[in-house]
């Protein structure tokens, strides 16, 4: 995508003072069909959850529960509960998950997206790998390493091993970045005083961070609801949200499985949240998430 | 005030066979407008990069003020280069743009506000501080290119194809307003063109770059009026080559023998070459050869005849009312006055340089013409 048509397609006044009011409309529609969309298919579903959570009773063939109650909800902010423990390593995964996913995957995305160097189809093939083979066949692989290497049962071993799913989001949403990305502005940078750490600091990252907010949503979120990874390489000595949330639904306790599962989905909520003007907005003028 | 010397300086790149910038020496003088001029691939761009820091010479020093500056960062050396494409930075605001020299220089922030407000003045942009790139002409971000550059006071301007990306009356503009800050403000400034016209137009001296090698260095004038080669002299638009034996004031042709006074060589194997303007239709007397008319070309404010004289095909521009005078066909006398006439040493074997006039190479008055 060139940088003119994203600002355009990203921008309703431009496209009307583009090509005239009818593509406006049709993408105002267009808008309104997917938000209507978004609430039937991700927001409805969570409604139950949450009655679930302030539940006591709720049978069949009743639409409401027939008795209220904060037990769950009592339940899950107990402290003799594993639930803030998991939420603290739910996050401490996640986040250095990410980070990890950023150091690596920025590079490798320029490499990919801006160099030419041979091998670099295979290179992108092994890149998407992890994504077509099946994590846990990979996994169990990886397994007697990690036993060899004494990162299983390790908060350590469960960053490592959510890598494996989630860095190749990184590296292929940043590939998709800088193969829109002019790397002359860096040049220009250089040229105006800027030397290169100021350089990454004002233009490289500025340039980038539409892409690097999307990529860390992604990260951060495979990482978030990571279940048999964990439970492989973490021996159920690590314990996550996803697992706590898997047990209290394998035992029946609907209630809290409920409340935990609206826990489970606030995160998600936040960081989009908190992130959506980086993915809509004109910011990424000079590169793009093109690939996507 | 800083001159530049360009010693040997040499690019190699990886996987090509010849040099990009091959062994260039150049003296450019303190607060001249300096043209690098060739067509595209010559490696006057790879020459700028250098001298901006952007690529590091395979050999060869570059000097300003007579320190060598290759092994100084391109932050540090005060060589601020101008884009083609302009590159300001599309995520921030015309006053940012401006200002992001002196910001990386830690220049306060009331002094930054009153030198962006007078840069801006002086490219003739008053008032656009907040609006963003894309809000701008390709003219204005030109402008705007130009100030972010100025404002950190360079020793050195750089500026790429500063006029390629312009249409025609803009063009006119932007070359005044050049010559008029650089006269201004007396910064060395060089920039790379592929425009001949340009270049003579814009600048004190040009260094003319073929191949990767330096051809020739001097004012506009000389191009025109004394060229070095057939190459050069092609290249700034000629078009009439005679291949002849030259013995110092007399250079005899296959058409006949013409007094030339002027040229480049002593004696020996020369080729005649005048301009077409210099071709006097219907001149008699000494110097001049009967010919027949093959095409012409009215283009308004001149006409262009082609016209074959004993097999060699010359090229003459005349007043446009020749043309309801003279016909295809025709016969007519052509003269070549001999302070127009310039004798050129003949290129040798393998310059990969032909004569075209002489092999009737060129068909069409149209096509022939020097740029590339």
């Amino acid at each position: 995508m060139t940088m003119s048509a994203q600002l355009a397609a990203e921008d309703d006044a431009d496209l009307v003072g583009r090509s005239g009011g009818r593509r406006a409309v049709r993408v105002s529609t267009l808008r309104w069909v997917v938000i209507i969309g978004l609430l039937a298919f991700l927001i409805a579903p969570i409604i139950p959850l949450i009655l679930w959570s302030f539940s006591f009773r709720w049978t069949f063939p009743n639409l409401l529960p027939t008795e209220y109650s904060m037990r769950a909800w009592e339940a899950v902010a107990s402290p003799t509960n594993d639930v803030l423990l998991a939420t603290w390593n739910s996050t401490v995964i996640a986040v250095v998950v990410t980070a990890l996913s950023i150091l690596i995957g920025v590079p490798a995305g320029r490499a990919l997206g801006l160099y030419k160097f041979p091998g670099k189809r295979l290179v992108e093939l092994l890149i998407v790998a992890p994504i077509i083979v099946p994590t846990l066949a990979v996994a169990l692989g990886m397994h007697t390493l990690f036993i060899r290497y004494g990162l299983s049962n390790s908060l350590i071993g469960v960053i490592v091993v959510h890598l494996i799913p989630a860095l190749p989001y990184m590296i292929l949403v940043m590939a998709g970045v800088f193969a829109n990305y002019d790397s002359a502005f860096e040049s220009q940078a250089r040229s105006l005083g800027a030397n290169g750490f100021k350089t990454q600091r004002f233009v490289t990252i500025p340039a980038i961070m539409p892409g690097l907010v999307v990529g860390s949503l992604f990260t951060f979120l495979i990482s978030w609801s990571e279940y048999v990874l964990t439970l492989l390489v973490g021996g159920g000595q690590v314990i996550t949200l996803p697992l706590l949330l898997f047990n209290f639904a394998r035992s029946g306790d609907n209630a809290i499985a409920g409340a935990l599962a609206v826990v489970f989905i606030v995160p998600g909520i936040l960081v989009l949240v908190f992130t959506s003007k980086h993915l809509s907005s004109g910011q990424a003028a000079m590169g793009g998430t093109g690939a996507l | 005030m800083t001159n530049v010397t360009l010693s040997k300086l040499t690019k190699e790149f990886e996987g090509k066979p010849d040099p990009s910038v091959d062994h260039i020496d150049l003296e450019i003088e303190s607060g001249k407008l300096t043209a690098l001029l060739g067509p595209s691939g010559c490696g006057k761009t790879t020459t700028m990069r250098m001298i901006a820091g952007l690529l590091r010479p395979t050999s060869g020093d570059i000097k300003f003020d007579g320190k060598s500056i290759v092994s100084i960062a391109p932050e540090r050396r005060g060589a601020v280069m101008v884009f083609q494409n302009y590159l300001l930075f599309p995520y921030m605001t015309i006053r940012e743009n401006v200002s992001f020299g002196l910001k990386m220089r830690g220049v306060s922030k009331t002094e930054t506000r009153q030198r962006v407000g007078e840069m801006l003045d002086l490219v003739q942009l008053p008032g656009l501080e907040d609006r963003m790139p894309k809000q701008l002409s390709g003219g204005q971000q030109q402008r705007v290119a130009l100030a972010r550059a100025l404002i950190v006071q360079p020793k050195v301007l750089l500026l790429d194809e500063p006029l390629s990306n312009l249409d025609a009356h803009l063009r006119d503009e932007m070359r005044e307003l050049i010559r008029r800050l650089q006269g201004e403000l007396k910064i060395t400034t060089i920039f790379v063109t592929h425009d001949q016209e340009e270049a003579a137009v814009l600048s004190d001296k040009i260094a003319l770059i073929l191949r990767g090698r330096l051809q020739h260095f001097g004012p506009p004038e000389e191009y025109f009026e004394r060229p070095a080669s057939v190459e050069i002299a092609r290249f700034f638009g000629g078009v009439n080559f005679i291949p002849g034996a030259y013995d110092g004031s007399v250079i005899a042709t296959s058409i006949g023998k013409f007094s030339a006074p002027r040229s480049s060589i002593a004696s020996g194997a020369g080729v005649l070459t005048i301009r077409p303007e210099a071709v006097e239709i219907g001149g008699e007397g000494a110097n001049s050869v009967p010919g027949r008319v093959v095409s012409h070309v009215y283009a308004g404010r001149y006409a262009r005849f082609l016209i074959d004289v004993g097999g060699i095909r010359i090229e003459a521009v005349s007043d446009p009312k020749r043309v309801s005078q003279i016909a295809d066909g025709d016969s007519i006398s052509l003269r070549f006055d001999p302070n127009e006439i310039w004798v050129l040493a003949q290129p040798t074997e393998g310059d990969g340089v032909s004569l075209g006039a002489s092999e009737g190479g060129n068909g069409s008055v149209a096509s022939v013409s020097g740029d590339e």
